[in-house]
């Protein structure tokens, strides 16, 4: 059992600042959610993402607390996320409806995308999204399950070789199980 | 959900068509404003070289007809058939035109009108789409806005209390069942297309942008006359309807090119949702694929953006002449969820309402010496009936009929501006009755009262007839005839919308979903394929309301396309 340090929801939110680039009609700022319920979840300080990943843990990140504002015009990642950056982490969402029954690449989603909520579109992903490089190509779950993805965090946009596929957050050397 | 279909199968589909005699586009039938712009294109099967085929127009040569310069193409894309194609084709003269494609022994023979228009009776049109309105939408709208009581109705909705009125038939070239990127198609160049396109005929062509384009109503008034121009939505800006106005493409969902497209156009006021589609690939939350910034880029050619309600309004009591407004990174909320705040609106709060938006919009287009065209849609009728969730579909049936009635306020100041109600398709939709909770057992059918005992629901609708709420002991039993697997209570999902079936264990199918097989609810068995995960289209006619200068060309049946003929009519956009 991996041991998950938990962000502190108030250190988080104490540090919700703008910090420019985007300008406009931004919604409200989002803190984080409750942190996963596995592991011994600690209270840290707000210097405790950073301490734990360097002992190695991964830290539970949730997609609630990954924005500090989301608009119109864009979101920024919250400043915690943001720190964490090569560090490992791990996130529980849904797999979105794999290509093929097995791969290195999957799309995790804050709610299942079995439903793509009646878009018209193939291409119409949520913005909100996470893209997971497997460490090693895995057999895919049946969309729609609920899974636990550990790996290493990467920002920035991101367009993927093979696929043409515009991300901006990604785990990559990750592995998952169904949550 | 109907899903594009991916290019290798639309190629796959334009293959399999029977290799008969040449398809010559603008297809049989077409009737063409004398005037308009459009691409003729005549496709040969198995490939001959062009000293093999002939093609002429009322027996003469089509360059010479259309004005504009012809090419061959042998083995078009790699594909097996040549092509003879014209861009920017147009004929002045109106009449008959008579085109004859001639290859080995086949022929083949098509008939346009190119029809011209009389002296200009409209200075203005606005065109209301209510996307998938069926006639159970307004009865379902007029019932909970104005009551019924012992059989008679508490008042009228605006759309329904105007003079005009016709039966419009739907289908576009490729079946019976429409999608709203066809439909509108017709509306907006009097030419029918396939699913999923809109401003194209679907040739063989790989390319979801080289197929034979016709010209929109966006493009026709700003080049032939002049007018402003105001598109309007409350889903992305991008979707099928709104971007019906100005856009070519085989593929509804080429949103990254819709949005180029709405830039070369430049309508004077665009507002709906999909902003992602406009940010720089760089920005997160981007969904373009390039770095182009549109914001920046409308911007630059004066327009005041906007991204909430209070922005707007402030924009045009500036006077603000050229608006973008993108209220939401996907669909605005309906009525219903911001009424509630429920929906987005969490992260969104200060969006737009359509009614509003309307009244604004027209103060502001008026402005032009030359007269406006409105398209105002209210979107999510449609979606929330895909989704089999009634009461938000009728929630912004009302909301629409708010806007009809903002437009019709003005119209009653000079009778100079031709108003048109119009869904683009319907759905399987019907009232049998009422629910009632008082009544004994478990299952929706226990609680079901037809007939005589389909007692009048006591809706309390607020002063723009919204009901405080639609939870109510005795209610309507609005029904869906399409639907997937899903689990049923006959009650309202007044936290979110009803998401009725998730992905199965067989990949691309669908399940009933979970969340709602509770206590009270059955186990609905879905009448159409595994695929579909939510309602579907109906062919059924729809019922087209209009009033002003023009508007006397609507009665009887009508194809969609005559939409389109009665609006360039009634602004003479026939005549040269």
């Amino acid at each position: 059992m991996v041991t998950v340090a938990r962000i502190d929801r108030r250190a988080c939110l104490a540090r919700l600042g703008r910090a420019g680039g985007l300008a406009l009609g931004f919604g409200p700022a989002l803190g984080f959610g409750p942190a996963l319920g596995f592991g011994s979840a600690l209270a840290w300080a707000a210097s405790s993402p950073a301490l734990a990943a360097a002992a190695g843990d991964p830290v539970a990140i949730t997609f609630e607390g990954l924005y500090k504002s989301f608009g119109v015009l864009g979101y920024q990642f919250a400043d915690p996320v943001v720190a964490l950056t090569g560090r490992p982490v791990q996130i529980a969402g849904y797999m979105a409806p794999p290509l093929k029954a097995e791969s290195d690449f999957f799309v995790l989603t804050r709610e299942p995308l079995a439903i793509c909520p009646f878009c018209q579109s193939d291409a119409d992903w949520p913005v909100d999204i996470v893209v997971v490089y497997l460490a090693e190509a895995s057999p895919l779950v049946t969309a729609g399950a609920r899974v636990l993805v550990t790996g290493r965090l990467d920002l920035g946009s991101w367009t993927d070789p093979d696929s043409g596929f515009v991300s901006q957050l990604r785990i990559r050397d990750a592995r998952y199980r169904r949550a | 959900m109907r899903r594009t279909l991916p290019i290798a199968v639309l190629a796959a589909l334009s293959s399999a068509l029977p290799a008969a005699a040449q398809t010559i586009y603008p297809l049989d039938r077409a009737e063409i404003l004398a005037g308009s712009l459009f691409d003729f294109k005549v496709e040969f099967p198995g490939a001959p070289a062009s000293d093999a085929v002939s093609v002429t127009v009322n027996g003469e040569d089509p360059a010479k007809v259309f004005g504009a310069a012809a090419s061959f193409v042998q083995k078009e894309d790699g594909l097996d058939h040549s092509a003879l194609i014209i861009r920017g084709a147009t004929v002045a003269k109106p009449g008959r035109y008579e085109v004859v494609a001639k290859a080995g022994d086949k022929t083949r023979t098509v008939a346009w009108e190119v029809f011209g228009t009389p002296a200009r009776t409209a200075r203005n049109v606005i065109l209301f789409v209510g996307d998938g309105l069926s006639v159970t939408d307004r009865t379902a709208a007029r019932i909970l806005s104005k009551g019924l009581v012992e059989g008679r109705y508490g008042g009228e909705l605006a759309m329904d209390d105007m003079p005009n009125m016709a039966l419009i038939s739907t289908s576009g070239t490729d079946s019976v069942v429409t999608d709203s990127a066809n439909s509108m198609s017709a509306y907006t160049t009097g030419h029918k297309s396939c699913v999923n396109a809109m401003g194209v005929y679907c040739s063989r062509a790989k390319g979801t942008l080289d197929h034979p384009k016709v010209e929109t109503i966006g493009e026709l008034v700003k080049r032939k006359a002049g007018m402003a121009l105001g598109v309007i939505t409350n889903s992305e800006i991008e979707d099928a309807t709104p971007a019906g106005v100005v856009s070519h493409t085989r593929r509804r969902s080429d949103y990254n090119d819709i949005v180029k497209m709405f830039y070369d156009v430049k309508p004077d006021i665009m507002m709906g949702g999909g902003s992602p589609n406009f940010l720089p690939k760089a920005v997160p939350g981007s969904k373009r694929t390039d770095e182009e910034n549109f914001v920046e880029k409308f911007k630059a050619d004066g327009y005041a953006f906007v991204s909430t309600a209070t922005e707007m309004r402030a924009a045009f009591a500036e006077g603000r002449a050229k608006v973008l407004g993108l209220f939401n990174t996907g669909n605005v909320d309906g009525a219903y969820d911001r009424k509630f705040k429920k929906g987005t609106t969490a992260r969104f709060p200060d969006q737009p309402d359509l009614a509003e938006q309307t009244r604004l919009a027209i103060d502001s287009l008026a402005k032009s010496d030359k007269g406006f065209f409105l398209m105002v849609e209210s979107a999510r009728i449609d979606k929330y009936k895909h989704s089999l969730d009634w009461e938000r579909g009728v929630f912004d049936t009302i909301m629409l009929d708010n806007a009809v009635k903002v437009a019709k306020d003005f119209a009653a100041r000079n009778n100079d501006t031709l108003i048109i109600v119009v869904p683009d398709h319907a759905h399987m939709v019907g009232i049998i009755g009422t629910y009632d909770d008082s009544l004994p057992g478990q299952t929706p059918r226990e609680k079901l009262g037809v007939y005589e005992k389909s007692k009048f629901p006591q809706y309390k609708p607020d002063a723009d007839g919204y009901p405080e709420t639609v939870d109510l002991p005795l209610r309507l039993a609005y029904s869906f005839g399409s639907y997937p697997d899903h689990c049923f209570d006959a009650k309202p999902h007044l936290d979110a919308e009803f998401v009725p079936a998730v992905a199965g264990a067989e990949k691309g199918t669908f399940v009933a979903n979970e969340k709602y097989c509770q206590p009270g609810a059955v186990r609905v068995t879905g009448n159409l394929p595994a695929t579909a995960n939510s309602g579907v289209h109906a062919a059924d006619d729809v019922l087209l309301t209009a009033q002003g200068p023009g508007a006397e060309a609507f009665r009887g049946r009508l194809d969609n396309t005559r939409v389109f003929r009665t609006i360039v009519t009634a602004l003479g956009l026939g005549r040269e």
